[in-house]
């Protein structure tokens, strides 16, 4: 027994000692540089002095070349064909509807690129768009994303670029260089994936359009694709702490082009109807939505005017209505042949 | 640009030919010097802007006026659409119905119409599978008026539902569905695969009651269609025609969309059927062998499976509205123009390969009947003036010609088969003797009604349309088919081509001379 706690003692002292020797050998190396100063370490600052602005490389200004060439890609499409559609079935099981009405673009030998116009509710929206969107475009599709929130640091932004493709953008307005940009790539054949509402529904209800895929579609010349996305905001909508799993559904529209003559913001009106009519076909059926489009009378994706608890009451409802609930179910006919 | 169809000459330096054999393929070298092979012109272009070209039709009608002026709130709108037997092989999505029905659908919300009723113009065909009105009309319009139960297929044994609009002064009675009968506006959505559809044969036919539909689905008007596909000489044609003037004179207002398809019938992997056999590339050559021989080996019903799930990416060549008349006239100068080949005279002998598929057995089973059916009464009609084959001649088609049938689709035609066949070929004696009795059948009337099955009557009007070429061919040879089945039938079985050569000389002589009609893609022969 004391045998064996001699042993253990003498093992202790002697890891002790190697501990010892190196740090004085790590205290040693590093001397010189402490020593040395700047311009060896960065400068301190004077106080009271104001440091000149750096331009940035974050935010708007955060460099996203990279992610579009051909290693990035093929990155991107292990990721996004694996962990990432696995995850979005695992979580919003979505039903993708509509996409005839956009077999005229795919038909062409070169299909174009396009704008698509989804409304926003859930960061579950990007991913599910990337999977959404059907070929010709996912491979070649970018995300516009807020240049504000994804692109803040180093770390996200990159993460952001390769996984997603995406995009910085400024929020508030489409600056001169977030336009130049999508121009350029639009003309290089890239389709873009930009949420009109600027961001993520803060309550539930949708939010008014801003005029950025209006306005990048008139600069370019690419269609608009309306895009409702239903489902999702029940999932992993603002404010969630952890998403609760659930079904969603992607319904896309016809491609809208800007007319001549027609200011951005009408356009951007038309956009904004076309996704509102399609979130009323996902409520009730087409017949109804284009009656009501018709009349003008789709139920506003921003949702009634009053405030309060009458408001989440009726979010409440409509959820029920839509892919998140319980639809209606379809009765079979039997034809009526009498006696 | 598609080149037109044009006719080759067969030498001795001509690969041999593709015919179908039902779901598969066989390549015949056929004599040279007396051999003809009459190709389709290729396919024309798609229009560029299919929703535009729509819309600018509605708006732009033929002799009417334009679709959202005949448009008002309160009004009974009816719609009604070619059923599954058009196009053949079904078309990509979305279908031409679908588009067409979207516009009008849009224009009939804009201008607050609420009552609408959308039904398939099936005839006595089979009721559509849920499956076959989605891809016909698209999600969108099936769940918004399935449910409602304003989406549903016409039934020509509904007494309740069937109305009277008049006679014609040879004594037809024009008997149509009551809901259109009584519409403010019908609106027709038709596909135009060949001249025979359209016209006003799509209501008069498409909607039409048994006893409407018996006044030219007879032997004697068969026999004097000559041609399905030349409608001034079609006697089913003037008929159809004098029924539609009482239609236009005392029923409801009707506006007809047509539209055309081009020929492009059939996806990359069976890209050599469109094309030329000596144009045929490696890949070409590679995907006949890997096909053949895999069909071969396959199961029958895994084969007819893998056929019938073809979509075709067939597409619009030009879509008219308006008046009737108007509109068909103009449709069918687009059909001539994608399918039209002229050809100079006659030949002792026709062949003929029989594809997987008829306007009857779209996802069934291509029976005995309409092996004949689609022989004698499709492809043999496809020609305008003058049949291919001269007045004697022999007709030699290709096919396995099983003894199989689907008993869903077709309950009727198994029992036609059994009884009828084996009692008359011949469709005047079969109509006197044993019509009737198939027609007024409750229990096929009750399949006709509720399930999938073609009406009782059925297998006759598909024999009667084979009636001209009966009466015109000297002698009818299946090459390849079931023997005992092809006896049944009438015709003489062969085991090769060669073989079936060699029996048609016992009515052509040794040397005659002989024409291949190189289907699909489709193509009318105008024969001189």
């Amino acid at each position: 027994m004391s045998t064996k706690r001699s042993v253990s003692r003498h093992t202790a002292r002697r890891a002790a000692r190697v501990l010892d020797v190196a740090s004085f050998a790590l205290r040693t190396a590093l001397r010189p540089t402490r020593q040395l100063g700047f311009p060896y370490r960065a400068p301190t600052t004077p106080s009271g002095v104001a440091l000149p602005e750096q331009p940035s490389s974050l935010g708007a200004d955060f460099e996203t070349d990279w992610a579009r060439r051909a290693p990035a890609k093929a990155a991107r499409k292990l990721i996004v064909n694996g962990p990432l559609r696995l995850a979005v079935k695992a979580l919003a099981d979505p039903e993708v509807l509509g996409l005839d009405r956009l077999s005229d673009l795919s038909s062409h030998d070169d299909p174009p690129a396009v704008i698509f116009a989804p409304n926003h509710h859930s960061h579950l929206d990007t991913p599910l768009m990337m999977i959404a969107v059907p070929e010709p475009w996912r491979s070649k599709t970018v995300i516009a994303a807020a240049a504000d929130y994804f692109f803040d640091t180093r770390i996200k932004g990159t993460l952001a670029a390769l996984a997603l493709n995406a995009l910085p953008i400024d929020r508030e307005v489409t600056g001169r260089r977030s336009s130049d940009m999508i121009r350029g790539l639009v003309s290089d054949g890239w389709s873009l994936v930009i949420y009109p509402e600027g961001g993520r529904s803060p309550d539930g209800w949708g939010q008014e359009f801003k005029g950025g895929a209006a306005y990048l579609s008139s600069r370019t010349g690419a269609p608009v694709i309306p895009v409702f996305i239903d489902g999702t905001g029940a999932i992993f909508g603002k404010g969630m702490k952890r998403p609760k799993p659930g079904t969603s559904k992607v319904v896309f529209g016809a491609p809208m082009w800007p007319v001549e003559g027609q200011s951005t913001r009408r356009f951007n009106a038309r956009i904004e109807a076309s996704v509102t009519a399609l979130g009323d076909e996902v409520l009730t059926d087409y017949w109804t939505a284009r009656q009501r489009a018709a009349r003008g009378e789709n139920p506003k994706l921003s949702g009634p005017e009053y405030q309060g608890w009458r408001r989440q009451w009726a979010l409440d409802d409509r959820r029920k209505l839509g892919a998140a609930g319980m639809r209606r179910r379809q009765q079979r006919r039997w034809p009526d042949i009498g006696k | 640009m598609p080149r037109p169809g044009f006719v080759l000459e067969v030498d001795r330096s001509t690969p041999p030919i593709l015919f179908w054999r039902g779901e598969n393929f066989s390549l015949e070298k056929l004599p040279a010097g007396r051999s003809r092979v009459i190709y389709p012109p290729e396919p024309l272009p798609a229009l560029d802007d299919i929703d535009g070209a729509i819309r600018r039709a509605l708006l732009n009608p033929h002799d009417q006026d334009p679709l959202p002026a005949l448009l008002f709130p309160g009004m009974k709108l009816t719609i009604a659409f070619d059923d599954v037997s058009l196009p053949l092989p079904k078309m990509r999505r979305p279908d031409s119905r679908q588009r067409v029905m979207e516009a009008v659908l849009d224009m009939a919300a804009a201008a607050g119409v609420d009552d609408v009723h959308i039904i398939a113009a099936l005839g006595l065909h089979r009721r559509m599978h849920e499956y076959e009105l989605r891809h016909a009309l698209g999600d969108r319009i099936f769940d918004a008026f399935h449910p409602r139960g304003t989406l549903y297929q016409h039934d020509a044994e509904d007494p309740d539902n069937l109305a009277v609009i008049g006679t014609t002064p040879q004594g037809e009675v024009l008997e149509i569905n009551k809901r259109a009968a009584e519409s403010d506006l019908i609106v027709y959505v038709n596909i135009n695969s060949v001249a025979m559809d359209g016209g006003w044969k799509s209501i008069t036919t498409g909607l039409a009651s048994y006893r409407c539909l018996s006044h030219h689905h007879n032997p004697e008007t068969l026999e004097n269609t000559r041609s399905l596909m030349d409608r001034h000489k079609s006697a089913l044609h003037q008929s159809v025609w004098r029924l539609g003037t009482v239609l236009r004179d005392h029923g409801p207002k009707v506006f007809q969309i047509e539209t055309t398809l081009n020929t492009d019938m059939f996806p990359s992997p069976f890209g050599f059927i469109n094309k030329r056999e000596w144009e045929w590339n490696v890949k070409d050559r590679a995907t006949f062998l890997a096909t053949t021989k895999s069909l071969d080996r396959t199961p029958i019903r895994l084969a007819r499976k893998i056929f019938h799930g073809i979509e075709g990416p067939h597409q619009m060549t030009s879509v008219q509205a308006g008046e009737t008349d108007a509109v068909h006239k103009i449709t069918l100068e687009h059909i001539f123009k994608q399918q039209l080949v002229p050809v100079e005279g006659q030949t002792d002998i026709l062949t003929l390969g029989i594809p997987f598929v008829c306007p009857y057995n779209p996802d069934g089973v291509m029976n005995p009947v309409l092996v004949m059916c689609m022989g004698l009464g499709y492809l043999f009609n496809m020609y305008r003036n003058k049949p291919l084959v001269r007045e004697g001649g022999v007709i030699i088609m290709t096919h396995p010609t099983y003894r199989d049938f689907n008993p869903v689709h077709h309950p009727s035609y198994i029992d036609f088969f059994e009884e009828v066949l084996s009692d008359t070929t011949d469709p005047a004696t079969m109509s006197r003797k044993w019509e009737k009795k198939y027609a007024e059948d409750e229990w096929y009337r009750h399949l006709y009604r509720t399930g999938n099955a073609y009406h009782g009557v059925h297998p006759f009007y598909a024999w009667y349309w084979g009636a001209h070429g009966l009466q015109h061919a000297g002698k009818i040879i299946i090459v390849g088919g079931d023997a005992p089945t092809v006896r049944r039938l009438g015709f003489t079985p062969a085991s090769t081509m060669d073989d079936a050569f060699e029996i048609a000389t016992d009515v052509v002589g040794r040397a005659p001379t002989i024409s291949h009609l190189h289907v699909p893609a489709l193509l009318v022969a105008d024969v001189s």
